[in-house]
C-alpha cells in the first residue's frame, strides 16, 4: 500500500512543481497575505467603536470620554451628516463638545451604540442624549444588502470561471473555435447565462430572508434589480478575465480567491468604510461590489432615485464592457 | 473537378525542439478527397489544424478559394477533430441543434440526423454513446453547416472494424454529394477506398504525392510476394531479387512472377505459406521510409 501511496504522492508533486505558474502563485500568495495583514492589522490595536465628534479639536483633554481605549474618534464638522451616520450605523455614536454640556446622538437599535453610550455616561454622567432626526436603521437592514452582495460576488466569480476552464481542458472550446463563434460572443453568452441564475437566487434570498427579518426597501425594487443585474454582469466579467486565459484549476482558483477576498474585506459588506484611510477607500472604489453595495444601500435605506446612484450604475456598466473586451482580447480557446 | 478550393503554401510549424511541419505545399481541387498519410508524429494533425485555422503556422499560408482563412471559411468548413469533447447533459439532437445555431446557413438538424443514421439515438444523452455512435454524432456536428469542405482527422481511429466500415460508407455517401474532403489517416485501406489524391508525410515533409493507384504504379512492380522469415533460408538471400525484410516476414516485389517462383523453388525455399498480393499504400510507405505506417 505504501509503495502505491508514495508513487502517487511523487507523481502529484512532480505535476505541481512542473506547473510553473501555479507554483509561483502558490509561493507568492502567502507573501502577499503577510504584507496585506501587516498593512491592515499592523501598528496599534484596532478600535472597536467609531464615534463622530463635533468639536474644533480632538485632544484627549477636551473631554474625559476621549481617553477611552479601542474607540476611533472621528472629527465631524456637519451635524446633519453625523446624525445620518448614526441613523445608518456608520457611526456608533455622535458626540457634540461645542457647548459646555456634552450632547450625544445614538441609534436606539444599535448594540454597539448601546455599549458606547454606557461608557460615555460613565465618563461624563452629565452628557445629554438628543433625539436622532429621521428614521433610525437597524444594523440588520444595513447588513442585508451586504450579505446578498457577497453571495452574488462568489457566485459570479467562481460560477463561470470554472465552467470555462472545464470547457477549455476538455477540448470543447477548441471545437467551438472551429465555428464562426467569436470569443466575445462566447463570453457574453456565458455571462448572460450566469446572470439569469444569479438574479433568480438573489430574488429568492431577498424575498425569503427579507420576510423573516421584516426588511423593507425605502426605494424602488426595480432600481434595486437594475443595480443587482449590472453588478452581477460586472463581477462575472471580472472573473472571466482570469478564466479567459489559464488552464490550471489551482491557478485559476487561487487567482479568483485573490479577487474575492480583498473585495469581501474592503467593499463594505460587514462594516462601513467611514473613517478608513484614503487608500483603502480608493481601492474599495475600484471594486464593482463597493458600487453595488453603495447603490443598493442608498436605494433601500434612503430611498435614492436613479439620479443619486447614476455614478455607480455608469461604473458598473462601464466595467462590464471593459472586462468583457479585455476577456475576449486575452481569450484562449486551447489548453496548450 | 474545378480549380483548387484550398491551397497550402510553404507551410512551416516549429515547436521549441522540433519542426512539426517543414515546408509543406499542395493544392486541393474542389469536389475531391485529399488524404494525408503518415505514422504518428509525422505532422499530419499539425498540418490539418493549420489548414483548419485552429493553429497558427510559423510561416507559410493557407488559402481558401484564393483568400486567407476568414469568416467565409469558418461558415463553409466542417471539422471533425481527432479528439474532442461536447457540451455535457445534452441529447444528440440538442447537440446538433447547438452547433447548427452557430452558423448562418446549414441543414435542418433532423436532416443531419438522418444522413448520419442517428434517428434512434437522437433523444440519448451524448455521454452515453458508444465509440462508433459518438463518431457519427461528431460527423453530424461537422455537417450541420452543409460544408463545402470537410476536414476529418483520423476519423476511424479506435473504432472496431464494423463501425469503421459503416463510417467509410457514410463518408463515401458525403463524398458523392460533391463535397471536398481532407482526410488524415494511418489506415491505408481507408485512404485507398476514399481518397482521389494522397500525400504521404514523414518528419513534417511530404515524401510522395499523387493518386493512390498512380503512386503504386510509379513505385512498384506488378505483384508482391510474402513469406514467413523463418522459412526463407540464408542461401536464398543471395538470389537476384528485390527483397525487403519486415518484422516477421520477407517481401519480394517483382514483375516476373514465373521467373521469381522458379528461382525460389530452385533455391529450395518452401512455398507452402507463400502469399501473392498487389502492393498497397502500406508497402509504399515502407518502400519510401523503411518504416511501417502504424509505427
Amino acid at each position: 500500500m505504501m509503495r502505491r501511496l508514495v508513487t502517487v504522492w511523487h507523481a502529484r508533486n512532480l505535476e505541481f512543481l512542473r506547473d510553473r505558474a501555479t507554483l509561483l502563485f502558490t509561493l507568492l500568495v502567502p507573501l502577499a497575505i503577510v504584507i496585506g495583514m501587516g498593512i491592515v492589522f499592523g501598528g496599534p490595536p484596532r478600535p472597536l467603536f467609531k464615534v463622530g465628534v463635533l468639536s474644533d479639536h480632538l485632544a484627549a483633554e477636551a473631554h474625559p470620554f476621549l481617553h477611552e481605549r479601542y474607540f476611533d474618534f472621528v472629527a465631524e464638522h456637519d451635524p446633519a451628516a453625523g446624525m445620518h451616520g448614526v441613523a445608518r450605523n456608520q457611526l456608533d455614536l455622535l458626540l457634540d463638545l461645542r457647548a459646555a454640556t456634552a450632547r450625544y446622538w445614538v441609534n436606539p437599535d444599535s448594540p454597539k451604540g448601546y455599549i458606547a453610550e454606557r461608557l460615555l455616561l460613565q465618563a461624563d454622567p452629565h452628557a445629554v442624549r438628543a433625539p436622532v432626526s429621521g428614521q433610525a436603521v437597524r444594523y440588520v437592514d444595513w447588513l442585508f444588502p451586504g450579505i446578498l452582495g457577497m453571495n452574488m460576488m462568489f457566485s459570479c466569480l467562481f460560477g463561470v470561471g470554472y465552467v470555462v476552464l472545464r470547457y477549455r481542458k476538455s477540448g470543447f472550446l477548441k471545437r467551438l473555435h472551429a465555428t464562426p463563434l467569436s470569443a466575445f460572443e462566447f463570453l457574453t453568452a456565458q455571462v448572460l447565462s450566469r446572470l439569469g441564475l444569479i438574479l433568480l437566487v438573489t430574488a429568492i434570498l431577498y424575498v425569503g430572508v427579507g420576510t423573516i427579518i421584516h426588511f423593507k426597501s425605502a426605494g424602488s425594487i426595480l432600481l434595486l434589480a437594475l443595480v443587482a443585474g449590472l453588478g452581477a454582469l460586472s463581477m462575472i466579467s471580472f472573473g472571466l478575465i482570469i478564466a479567459a486565459r489559464f488552464s490550471s484549476e489551482e491557478l485559476v482558483g487561487g487567482l479568483l480567491n485573490l479577487l474575492a477576498w480583498p473585495m469581501m474585506l474592503v467593499s463594505g459588506i460587514w462594516f462601513s468604510l467611514e473613517g478608513s484611510p484614503g487608500w483603502v477607500r480608493l481601492i474599495a472604489k475600484l471594486f464593482p461590489l463597493t458600487h453595488v453595495l453603495d447603490a443598493a444601500r442608498a436605494i433601500t435605506l434612503d430611498g435614492a432615485g436613479i439620479g443619486a446612484i447614476a455614478p455607480d450604475v455608469v461604473y458598473l456598466g462601464g466595467t462590464t464592457l471593459v472586462f468583457l473586451v479585455l476577456g475576449a482580447w486575452t481569450f484562449r480557446w486551447r489548453a496548450d | 473537378m474545378s480549380g483548387p478550393i484550398l491551397e497550402v503554401q510553404a507551410l512551416v510549424k516549429h515547436y521549441p525542439s522540433v519542426a512539426a511541419v517543414d515546408g509543406v505545399s499542395y493544392a486541393v481541387p474542389e469536389g475531391t478527397c485529399f488524404g494525408l498519410l503518415g505514422p504518428n508524429g509525422a505532422g499530419k494533425t499539425t498540418t490539418i489544424e493549420i489548414m483548419e485555422g485552429i493553429l497558427a503556422p510559423t510561416s507559410g499560408a493557407v488559402l481558401y478559394r484564393g483568400e486567407p482563412l476568414g469568416r467565409r471559411f469558418r461558415e463553409e468548413a466542417g471539422i471533425l477533430f481527432q479528439k474532442t469533447a461536447l457540451q455535457e447533459f445534452l441529447t444528440v439532437r440538442q447537440t446538433i441543434a447547438l452547433f447548427r445555431g452557430l452558423y448562418d446557413h446549414g441543414l435542418d438538424p433532423d436532416e443531419v440526423i438522418r444522413v448520419c443514421a442517428l434517428e434512434k439515438l437522437k433523444g440519448r444523452d451524448n455521454r452515453k454513446l458508444s465509440g462508433g455512435q459518438l463518431q457519427r454524432l461528431l460527423l453530424a456536428v461537422a455537417l450541420v453547416n452543409d460544408p463545402a469542405i470537410l476536414f476529418l482527422d483520423e476519423p476511424t481511429t479506435g473504432l472496431d472494424p464494423q463501425a469503421r466500415r459503416n463510417f467509410w460508407e457514410l463518408i463515401a455517401s458525403i463524398k458523392a454529394r460533391n463535397k471536398t474532403i481532407i482526410l488524415t489517416t494511418h489506415y491505408m485501406e481507408e485512404a485507398e477506398l476514399l481518397c482521389d489524391e494522397i500525400a504521404i508525410m514523414d518528419r513534417g515533409r511530404i515524401i510522395a504525392q499523387g493518386a493512390p493507384r498512380a503512386l503504386l504504379h510509379q513505385h512498384f512492380a506488378d505483384v508482391l510476394l510474402e513469406l514467413p522469415s523463418q522459412e526463407f533460408p540464408e542461401a536464398a538471400r543471395a538470389l537476384p531479387l528485390q527483397v525487403f525484410e519486415a518484422a516477421d516476414r520477407i517481401e519480394i516485389t517483382t514483375n516476373d512472377l514465373d521467373g521469381t517462383l522458379r528461382a525460389l523453388m530452385d533455391a529450395r525455399v518452401p512455398l507452402t505459406h507463400l502469399r501473392i498480393r498487389p502492393p498497397n499504400l502500406e508497402d509504399l510507405f515502407l518502400e519510401l521510409t523503411g518504416k511501417e505506417l502504424r509505427a
